[in-house]
């Protein structure tokens, strides 16, 4: 029996996608799997993976048309079969009528059991017993994954393609990552007197100056050092270039982790009801693409080695301007880092980016004249401003956060002490 | 060791447990003149005279109780059917004497017997003698259930049947008999209750158990053809049940297929599936599948039989359903 290929919500915000491109063409073989069309959600570029097997019987929509979530964009089933019930009036652009399909009585829409309702609409995902529990063992998340086997079943081999941590947060945090705190009177008072005044966001802003002396000298002393030295997997002759280098973003993001397990009242999320403190630092870090920004998240910073989180941010950047990012690793995080650093911007306020409670906007490192010791004596200047959402963060708690950022960045072996 | 067939390996069986102990006797119909329908019990008449090897009339609920009576005032009867077909005439004795002795008499007169015989298909014997009966008998609080799958097995099952102390019922291949093996010499006794992984394998668990372990053997070949790793159980005791080798097995492959001569319904398969849906649901990635005789009165027409059974070419079907790849 034919089975419908829908327009999934390929992200958590999607309502409608642009099918971008056709991967097969009508009459091509499908196989459970099987990447049918390429999709751009709100945030990225999505596969639209096939549920069912047999051929490409038809097209519904022509490549560059939008299409909202849950509708018919195409068929697949065995070669000769009758779908015109399925596609008669169908609401597609590209559908034309077959004469039988105008003729034909209102029959329902067959239900085939190979064809799911998309499993971002609220359904049950199916998964084998064994998947369920491999996914638990490696905190997956199973609404995540595409199942190749009947009716979307995720089975075993499903789980081998998924990437761990990053599916982790997406959709169901593993208990014991947070603490949600209700609100005490106070809070509420603030919090509604506050988006009175301001917005629904009521954000203050927190500036202060770091001196980069120290850390620029362990960037280059990092920088000297490895890969030749420090990375185990590095061979000999390899230039190590500029693709192993440490940046000055990545020592940043590295401190505002750690800073962040010192101060878990700056990593958390409004809630409405309450504020969720986190205990895991989901770090976003921003990044500038062609017709946009988007935000993709190192997960468990606080965890993870400088040469690890520069790597990984390397490899998200890069997937993010292709705009190939997966909707789990641009969301879920607790806290942002905006760095306009490399455009010589000397300080601006970043956007904080709801539920996370604050944002750290990192400027350029600028050479000036310093007073130190009482004497002018030249110095490396960084301006750190921290936009803090009010209703969870406020003033005093977001400056001792902050302090501790400065004091970790003036002397970076406090980042591992 | 020796290359035997499943015949002789039951016949050294019964010779070498009659030699040992005079209490065992052998009872049925053309047992001793004829040397059994099936040759099971060729010269035992000769060498253990007409006390002990007793040609009956052909009535099998009555030479049934008679091995019942024996057994319970102390002889080791080891009662023949001709077939488990004709066994349906004596079932009352199996399950409602046999099976409740020892329960019934508070524990004070047990039931050491052996009821033996073929049982399942063979070649065109039509709807009334092609018929397994091992999930009847299976069924029954009180009875052992053994269907050895291989010559040794035969023998070794035998000689454990024999010296059980409670009644047994031995359903042998009756398509098996002229199948040859190797055959350990002498004292060889399979445990009741023991299952035997007679190929080991990663993807998939085939449990099965009688003939169909030549089935499951053949479809593990032609899964290997392709690259799938077929772990082949052969339960050999269907009461009491394995379940440990079961779960072993599974617990690694986490997808099986249960293959058995009979019918679907409420068949041997069904309790393996019970066992493994209870105690391996996590590990189980996809539905258990059986593969069983076509839920028909077995068909007399040659092409139609061979569609009713159980065979490779279905059970590499349905592996290939549990292993997503059909």
């Amino acid at each position: 029996m034919a089975s419908k290929v829908l327009m999934e919500a390929l992200s958590p915000t999607m309502e409608e996608g642009r099918l971008v491109e056709w991967k097969k063409n009508e009459g091509d073989p499908i196989r459970i799997g099987d990447v049918i069309a390429e999709v751009e959600t709100d945030k990225a570029v999505m596969e639209l993976v096939a549920r069912a097997e047999g051929v490409l019987l038809k097209q519904l929509v022509p490549a560059g048309s939008t299409v909202a979530v849950a509708k018919l964009v195409g068929v697949v089933g065995q070669p000769g079969e009758d779908i015109s019930a399925m596609t008669g009036g169908a609401a597609a652009p590209a559908a034309t009528p077959s004469p039988a399909a105008v003729t034909a009585p209102p029959a329902p829409l067959p239900t085939s059991p190979a064809a799911p309702p998309p499993t971002a609409s609220g359904g049950r995902t199916k998964a084998s017993p064994l998947a369920r529990k491999v996914a638990r063992e490696r905190g997956l998340d199973l609404g995540a994954i595409a199942g190749s086997g009947p009716e979307g079943r995720v089975v075993l081999r499903d789980l081998d393609k998924a990437v761990p941590a990053a599916a982790a947060v997406f959709a169901a945090p593993v208990a014991g990552s947070f603490e949600d705190v209700p609100l005490s009177q106070i809070r509420k008072t603030i919090a509604k007197r506050l988006a009175q005044s301001i917005g629904p966001v009521p954000t203050f802003y927190l500036t202060t100056e770091v001196d980069m002396d120290r850390t620029w000298e362990a960037r280059e002393a990092l920088n000297e050092a490895g890969p030749r030295n420090m990375d185990p997997g590095f061979r000999r002759g390899d230039s190590g270039g500029d693709a192993g280098k440490i940046s000055f973003n990545d020592i940043i993001m590295k401190a505002t982790a750690a800073a962040l397990k010192a101060h878990p009242a700056c990593n958390a999320w409004w809630q409405d009801d309450c504020i969720r403190y986190w205990n895991e630092v989901h770090l976003s870090v921003a990044v500038a693409v062609e017709d946009g920004l988007i935000t993709p998240v190192v997960r468990h910073a606080d965890r993870k080695s400088l040469r690890e989180i520069s790597a990984e941010v390397k490899e998200l950047a890069g997937r993010a301007r292709e705009r190939r990012l997966k909707p789990e690793e641009y969301t879920g995080g607790t806290f942002s880092v905006s760095n306009l650093g490399m455009f010589d911007i000397d300080q601006f306020t970043a956007i904080i980016n709801p539920p996370e409670a604050g944002i750290l906007a990192v400027g350029s490192i600028v050479e000036q004249a310093v007073v130190k010791h009482g004497a002018v004596v030249p110095g490396r200047r960084l301006r750190l401003t921290m936009s803090c959402d009010h209703r969870v963060i406020d003033g005093a708690t977001g400056a001792a956060f902050l302090r501790t950022l400065k004091g970790m960045l003036e002397n970076p072996l406090a980042i591992v002490y | 060791m020796a290359l035997l067939t499943y015949r002789d390996a039951l016949n050294a069986a019964l010779r070498e447990e009659m030699a040992l102990d005079d209490r065992v006797f052998l009872m049925g119909e053309e047992v001793a003149e004829y040397d059994g329908a099936y040759k099971v019990s060729r010269g035992l008449l000769k060498e253990f005279g007409p006390h002990r090897v007793v040609d009956t009339p052909i009535a099998e609920l009555g030479f049934a109780g008679i091995g019942v009576g024996a057994a319970m005032v102390g002889l080791r009867p080891v009662i023949e059917f001709m077939t488990w077909n004709f066994a349906l005439l004596a079932i009352d004795q199996v399950v409602n004497s046999a099976a409740k002795m020892r329960y019934m008499s508070g524990g004070q007169v047990g039931c050491p017997i052996v009821f033996r015989g073929p049982g399942g298909s063979a070649l065109q014997l039509a709807a009334q003698h092609s018929q397994s009966f091992e999930s009847w008998y299976a069924h029954i609080p009180g009875l052992k259930v053994l269907t050895p799958g291989t010559p040794a097995d035969a023998k070794g099952l035998l000689k454990s049947a024999i010296r059980d102390d409670d009644p047994v019922v031995f359903i042998e291949g009756e398509m098996l008999y002229n199948v040859k093996g190797e055959v350990p010499d002498g004292e060889h006794l399979v445990p009741i209750g023991k299952a035997e992984v007679k190929r080991a394998g990663a993807d998939v668990t085939l449990v099965c158990h009688s003939k169909t372990v030549t089935v499951a053997l053949k479809a593990a070949d032609l899964l290997a053809e392709e690259g799938i790793s077929a772990e082949v159980v052969d339960l050999r005791t269907i009461r009491p049940l394995d379940t440990d080798t079961i779960l072993n097995s599974v617990g690694r492959t986490h997808r099986c297929v249960v293959v058995e001569e009979g019918w679907v319904f409420a068949g041997v398969g069904a309790q393996v599936v019970d066992v493994i849906q209870q105690h391996a649901f996590d590990e189980l990635d996809a539905p258990v599948l059986r593969v069983t005789g076509a839920d028909v009165p077995m068909p007399y027409n040659k092409q139609l039989e061979r569609a009713s059974k159980a065979d490779p070419a279905k059970v590499v079907a349905a592996v290939k359903r549990v292993l997503y790849l059909a």
